[in-house]
Parts: C-alpha cells; sequence; structure tokens
C-alpha cells in the first residue's frame, strides 16, 4: 500500500487512452484563429465544446481595457483583497454587479470556484443543513462538505422531492441553506425556478442559486433564471463567474442582506488567494457593460442554441432535454464517446468529452456548446461533423 | 421510532435486487467492496430508506459506512 495507489485507476485509464491514441483530456489548444476557431491537438477546428457563450473574449473593448490596466497598474495584485489585493477596479466591479443584479451587495472572487466553494462552506457550519440539488456542480459539494453542515440532496430538478426533504427537517428549517443552479452545465438544463422558490417560500430558509451558465442569456435584463422565472426576490444569494459568458476569469456573490459584508471576512477563499489580476477586472467590466448594450448577443447565442439542438436532433442523436446553449449528445459507451470525439476533432469539430463520475448518469457525453459568435454556417458545420462521424463505420 | 433491526429488515429487503447475483446478505455485508453497489446505488439505497422512515439522512455519515450494520447502527442513532 501507498498513498499513490488510489491513482491506479488514473494510470490504467490514461494507458487505455494512449495505445487508442486518444488525449481527450488536456487536449492543448495550440493557436486560436478568433473567439471560435483555433488549432487543437494538431487540427483546425470550430470551438464548439467552451463556455464562451457571448463570444467576447476578443472584443476590441476588452481587450483595450486589460492592455491599459496592465500597463496602469502592472500584471498582478501580489495579495488578498482583505490585504492589498483591493484596488479601486475590484470595488468598482462590485458596485457594477450590484446596480446590474439590482442587489445592495456583491462580492468578487478570484474564480468562480472560490465565489462557489466559498459561499458553500462559509454559509453553513456544523449543526446547520444544506439541502442541495443532486446534480450540483463539483465547487458546490467542495464547499459545502468543508461546510461541515448535514448535507441532503434532492432529485435533479424536483420540487416535489424538495418539499419532502424540507417538510422532513421540522424546526431545522431555520438554520438551512438550499443551493441550486439556473443553467446546469453538463445537460443545459433550466432549474424549474419558480417552483422552487414556491417550496422555500412554504418552509424557509435561505436560497442560494448558481447563475454560472445562465448570466446574459435569460431574464429581461440577462440576469439569468432567477429573473426570467420572476423570483429574484425569493433568492438570496446568487453567486456566479466571469469565466464563461464574460469572457475572463473571477467569480462574484451578489445578494441584499446586510450581512454579505460581515460574511465577506469569513469566507477562506476570499481571504486567503490572491485578488484577481487588474487586466482581468478590467475585460470584465468591460464585458458586462457591453453585454447589457447588446442584448442582441442574446439573440445569436439562442438562435445559435436552436439550430444546433435541432440539427442535431435531426441526426437522431440522443441529446439532451431542452434547447440550451449547452447541447449535450448522449453516448452510451465510454468507449465509443471517446472514439467520436476524436474523429469529430479530425472533422473540425471540437466538444467536451465528459464521462462518468463528471457526467451526471453512468452514459458519457459530448458536451457541446454554442457561442453568440458563431456563425449560422459553423453551426451548421458542427452539425456535419456530427453527419459524417455517424455514418462512418 | 423503529430500532435496529427493523432498519435491518428495511435495508436487507431493498438491497435485496440491487446486490450482486448470488452474494448473501447479512450484517457484515460490505456494501461497495462485497456487494458491489455504485455510488449512484448507494444514494438511492439512502433515498428509499429515507422515503420509508420519512427521515432525513445526511450524506456525511457516509464515509463512517462500510457494512449493513454500520448503516442500520447509524439510522438508529439519526431517528433515535
Ligand atoms: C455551476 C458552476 N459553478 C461554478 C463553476 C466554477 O467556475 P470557474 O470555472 O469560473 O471557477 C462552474 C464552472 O466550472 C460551474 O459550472
Amino acid at each position: 500500500m501507498s498513498l499513490f495507489d488510489k491513482f491506479q485507476p488514473i494510470v490504467d485509464i490514461q494507458a487505455e487512452l494512449q495505445q487508442l491514441g486518444v488525449m481527450p483530456f488536456g487536449a492543448v489548444t495550440e493557436k486560436l484563429l478568433s473567439s471560435t476557431e483555433a488549432i487543437v491537438n494538431g487540427h483546425q477546428v470550430i470551438l464548439a465544446g467552451t463556455n464562451n457563450y457571448l463570444g467576447l473574449t476578443f472584443e476590441p473593448e476588452c481587450l483595450e481595457a486589460a492592455k491599459q490596466a496592465i500597463d496602469e497598474l502592472g500584471t498582478g495584485t501580489t495579495g488578498s483583497r482583505m490585504a492589498n489585493g483591493t484596488f479601486a477596479g475590484h470595488v468598482a466591479l462590485e458596485n457594477e454587479l450590484a446596480a446590474f443584479f439590482d442587489r445592495r451587495h456583491a462580492i468578487v472572487f478570484s474564480t468562480g470556484y472560490a465565489a462557489t466553494m466559498g459561499m458553500g462552506s462559509t454559509l453553513a457550519g456544523p449543526g446547520d443543513v444544506i439541502v442541495l440539488d443532486a446534480d450540483s456542480h463539483a465547487s458546490i459539494y467542495d464547499g459545502v462538505r468543508l461546510g461541515g453542515a448535514d448535507i441532503i440532496r434532492f432529485r435533479h430538478n424536483d420540487p416535489a422531492d424538495l418539499d419532502k426533504r424540507l417538510r422532513r427537517l421540522g424546526d431545522r428549517i431555520e438554520n438551512t441553506l438550499i443551493i441550486v443552479e439556473g443553467i446546469y452545465s453538463m445537460m443545459g438544463d433550466q432549474a424549474p425556478l419558480a417552483e422552487i422558490a414556491a417550496v422555500k417560500r412554504k418552509y424557509g430558509g435561505l436560497l442560494l442559486v448558481d447563475e454560472a451558465h445562465s448570466l446574459g442569456m435569460l431574464g429581461e435584463h440577462g440576469r439569468g433564471v432567477a429573473e426570467a422565472a420572476g423570483v429574484e426576490d425569493d433568492v438570496d444569494f446568487v453567486v456566479g463567474t466571469f469565466s464563461k459568458s464574460l469572457g475572463a476569469i473571477g467569480g462574484y456573490c451578489v445578494s441584499n442582506h446586510d450581512q454579505l459584508n460581515a460574511i465577506r471576512f469569513a469566507i477562506r477563499s476570499y481571504i486567503f488567494t490572491a485578488s484577481p489580476s487588474p487586466s482581468v477586472i478590467a475585460s470584465t467590466r468591460a464585458a458586462l457593460r457591453l453585454m447589457q448594450e447588446r442584448p442582441q448577443l442574446r439573440d445569436r447565442l439562442w438562435a445559435n442554441a436552436h439550430r444546433l439542438y435541432n440539427g442535431l436532433t435531426a441526426l437522431g442523436l440522443q441529446v439532451s432535454p431542452e434547447v440550451s446553449p449547452v447541447v449535450a449528445v448522449t453516448i452510451k459507451d465510454r468507449n465509443q464517446a471517446i472514439d467520436w470525439w476524436n474523429r469529430l476533432l479530425q472533422h473540425g469539430a471540437y466538444v467536451n468529452l465528459v464521462m462518468p463520475p463528471a457526467s451526471p448518469s453512468d452514459d458519457s457525453l459530448l458536451r457541446c456548446s454554442v457561442s453568440a459568435a458563431h456563425s449560422p454556417e459553423q453551426i451548421d458545420r458542427i452539425v456535419e461533423a456530427f453527419a459524417t462521424v455517424q455514418g462512418q463505420k | 421510532m423503529p430500532d435496529y433491526n427493523e432498519y435491518l429488515a428495511n435495508i436487507f429487503a431493498i438491497l435485496k435486487p440491487f446486490a450482486k447475483q448470488g452474494i448473501l446478505l447479512n450484517e457484515e455485508s460490505e456494501l461497495v467492496t462485497e456487494l458491489g453497489l455504485t455510488s449512484l446505488q448507494v444514494m438511492e439505497l439512502i433515498e428509499q430508506l429515507e422515503d420509508h422512515f420519512d427521515m432525513s439522512i445526511p450524506l456525511n455519515i457516509l464515509p463512517d459506512i462500510r457494512t449493513v450494520h454500520d448503516l442500520a447502527l447509524a439510522l438508529e442513532k439519526l431517528n433515535p
């Protein structure tokens, strides 16, 4: 026995993949040709497996803001938000996020992971209760485990199951935090937030929603599923990330609870890590502004989502349950999924290969995502790549 | 409140269709290593027990549970 024994299953899978000549995890993007095309593992591909939903990563205003910040403020803050790492830009971004979400308070974190993990681990501790959707992201699970509260799962997107679990808590509901996501990252399905909020109103507790994959996509202002469902008042905390629709890296939490300003100084993933670099803050602020100024980005994103969803459905593939910027194709057999992933790459489409336990079931997934920056022709080429791979034996 | 034996009987009943063919269930049966339950099946087992006894079983108890006996004991402690 050694410390290394537990990694043997990973070593085995790596050896298996090497024999197949495929490297799906850690594929190398050698060159970016635009926000939607790149050279990956030597193949020129359309990027159909990113989270660049609004396609803002090469937006001139974002690039310019980042460059100017580097010139004026340097490459990094070299410190924690709580010490020397809070620059004027961090505070300005917090104010802009609060204004955008129409909430009183905002915290900026170094990553989305730090935001979700930090809120989950800090809000509920030993003796408290967390009730979370079973398909929650790893950052949520990591956070709530660290916090030490009693963790209870409810069936994915099932408000009746949530109801049952909250009822069983009795008085403990006073100390309960409910956690769900807006759009789920793997299958692209939306939480039934109106129904979930109704259950919360019936029993009590606090509700945190991770809108990592829904910022800028849904609701009149693009605030996400909570806004689209008309239940923002029932959502106590919204967390999210700058790494997807805003094209940078970093995370946030917004809330109307005045306690957020005290909670801030209890969150270890906020305190014990360096704050985001000035250039990251600058491009994020520019992207947040552009997202609000250009609602047409959202329209293009959804037009592309429909086009890809309909195209893949027409091929007879097993496609995720609802139209969304994330379109997942289920391939039951792991080796077949690996083979398809590899051949899609050769035919000019990069998608994400997802295998259990990262996928929500025992099946493997080819997770595709669309961007507002994709042209309709590019979407058609992604569908054609699937058609070609499907037709080959 | 149900006692240890009642929990035990229910765990056996729920486990029967899950467990690998031909394995005899007893108190010392190990859920994962011996009966071959996947993590999803462990979750399902927990869920069925929660529904049957109308109780909450936090995931936090799982790291300490290896055998059927461990599980029945943990349920008794949660619902004394
Ligand atoms: C639902 C969800 N929450 C949090 C995160 C973490 O965000 P980030 O990658 O920006 O750290 C992600 C993405 O990885 C996610 O999908």
